[in-house]
């Protein structure tokens, strides 16, 4: 065994231990939490990657503060959605796999081969995907060959996508991501993307009942990961509860968040004489 | 028919322990400290590929003399046996104790059951909480483990440079100070030394340290520029 990946030496040392499949499969799953929205965006320095606090079992709010965006490595981090147990071993195995690689080797994987040794991971949980059990994550890193940052989707086959600007995963997403679609912009500051994510977030517990917003009396927000040329840092609890308390405010007025301007006002419909 | 030639089981020990050690004196050599800032690894390395110095996990580092091949597998096998403890139970259940075992293990049995010994000496430290609970372990090409207390020196000449590092060694020393005694304990070696090179320049130098301060992953690589504007 020559191999530098921990995964593959976990395997060849207790084979079959990860994700075995049931004996029985297709029943409901009704009493497993699940995770729910992740967003990621690129802006100017780097990306930003952003995820609500709140578990679901079923219809039940299982957790109000759950970790759903883990520091992968360095310059890279890993947001989860779906199935929490099986996730969360998941990014566990992806941190170790990753550090493995590294002390072995003598350097850091290229986010390329990050985003590789993460599809085949979650491959390997594709029988437990089909019966129901889904794992999806999203990795967002800092390209140090390239200078800018990168966002990668993927689906329960381990299938990997990249996606060029902004991306979200979990029940929320779809509100997410036409969220974003309104508010990213490459050129923004870190607090302005900071304040992007976590008003798609805001957007996205809106529409979706598993996903959580902001809870000002338990002192709950979002939970922000920067990864730009200096490596991952975690954007503090005070600078988000200071953007989302903003937000709030100005939702007060705006209940729908911010509007698109009304650029056809001063046009007259058709140009017929 | 002839009678089968018969070697007592002393002098099957007595001729692979020569063997071993003499390997081990040929080879270039290391010094560990433990200081005030963490624990710091000199080796007297030219190779900027093949290093005698690695990460074992977030406290442990591992420093080697001797055949590059062998100690080079041997730092494998640390690494793994730290990355599955830490991922089957929890990363603060990793100790150098572990590792120091498991290595004493290894080189025990090899040296024992293998026609050829391994040629290395292994050194393996945690960084505690502060200078009292730092822990080095010296490990030899028989598996005998020895706890040593403020620094380590293996290699060849270790003894020439274990008097060197004892003489100007105390707690109190600073990252300068403690690269310095290192560097001219790897320089003044014994003029008949039997070793391949006797000079000690920062040129051909791997040092590493396992900075106390850090959080989590403490193992920090300290490259040409960094070896040279500190000792200047």
């Amino acid at each position: 065994m020559n191999s530098s990946s921990f995964a593959e030496y976990l395997e060849s040392t207790s084979p079959g231990s990860r994700f075995r499949l049931p004996e029985q499969g297709g029943e409901s799953h009704g009493d497993l939490r699940h995770g729910t929205t992740i967003v990621a965006l690129r802006y100017s320095d780097g990306v930003i990657m952003a995820g609500d606090r709140r578990a679901t079992t079923g219809n039940i709010i299982a957790q109000r503060d759950i970790q759903k965006v883990f520091r992968a490595d360095e310059f890279s981090v890993v947001g989860i959605a779906g199935t929490a147990g099986l996730a969360i071993e998941l990014v566990r195995l992806f941190q170790v796999e990753l550090e493995h690689y590294e002390k072995i080797e003598g350097v850091t994987l290229s986010l390329d081969g990050k985003a590789n040794r993460l599809s085949s991971l979650l491959r390997s949980n594709l029988g437990l995907a089909l019966q129901g059990l889904a794992v999806v994550p999203l990795l967002a890193g800092f390209d140090l060959q390239r200078n800018h940052g990168r966002i990668f989707s993927y689906d329960v086959t381990g299938g990997r996508y990249e996606e060029h600007d902004f991306y979200a995963v979990g029940s929320g997403a779809h509100f997410a991501r036409g969220s974003l679609k309104k508010l990213f912009a490459l050129e923004h500051s870190e607090p302005d993307a900071v304040r992007a994510a976590v008003e798609s977030l805001y957007d996205a517990a809106d529409d979706d009942s598993a996903t959580g917003g902001p809870d000002i009396n338990r002192g709950i927000y979002p939970l922000v990961f920067r990864v730009d040329s200096r490596g991952v840092h975690e954007i503090s609890a005070d600078l988000v509860s200071e953007l989302s308390q903003e937000m709030l405010a100005s939702r007060k007025l705006n209940p729908n968040g911010s509007r698109a301007q009304n650029v056809a006002k001063d046009k007259t419909l058709g140009d017929t004489p | 028919m002839t009678t089968p030639y018969y070697v007592t089981p002393e002098q099957v020990i007595a001729d692979k322990a020569e063997f071993a050690s003499k390997g081990i004196k040929r080879g270039r050599s290391v010094v560990v400290l433990s200081t005030d800032f963490g624990v710091l690894f000199v080796a007297d390395n030219p190779s900027r590929a093949l290093h005698k110095i690695g990460e074992i996990y977030d406290r442990i580092g591992f420093a080697a003399v001797g055949k590059y091949n062998e100690f080079e597998s041997l730092r494998v096998a640390g690494i793994r046996l730290a990355d599955m403890r830490g991922f089957s139970y929890d990363r603060t259940d990793v100790t150098v104790r572990t590792i120091a075992n498991a290595y004493a293990q290894t080189l025990g049995s090899i040296f024992i059951e293998a026609s050829k010994p391994y040629e290395v000496e292994i050194a393996v430290a945690e960084v505690g909480t502060d200078q009292r609970t730092d822990q080095l372990y010296r490990i030899s090409f028989d598996g005998s483990v020895h706890d040593e207390s403020g620094f380590i020196c293996m290699g060849g000449d270790s003894d020439t440079i274990a008097e060197s590092v004892k003489s100007g060694y105390h707690a109190g020393l600073t990252e300068r100070e403690a690269l310095q005694l290192a560097i001219s304990a790897l320089s003044a070696k014994a003029d008949d030394s039997e070793t391949d090179n006797n000079t000690s320049n920062p040129q051909g130098l791997e040092v590493a340290m396992l900075d106390r301060s850090r959080p989590r992953r403490t193992f920090v690589r300290l490259d040409r520029n960094r070896i040279a504007e500190i000792t200047q």
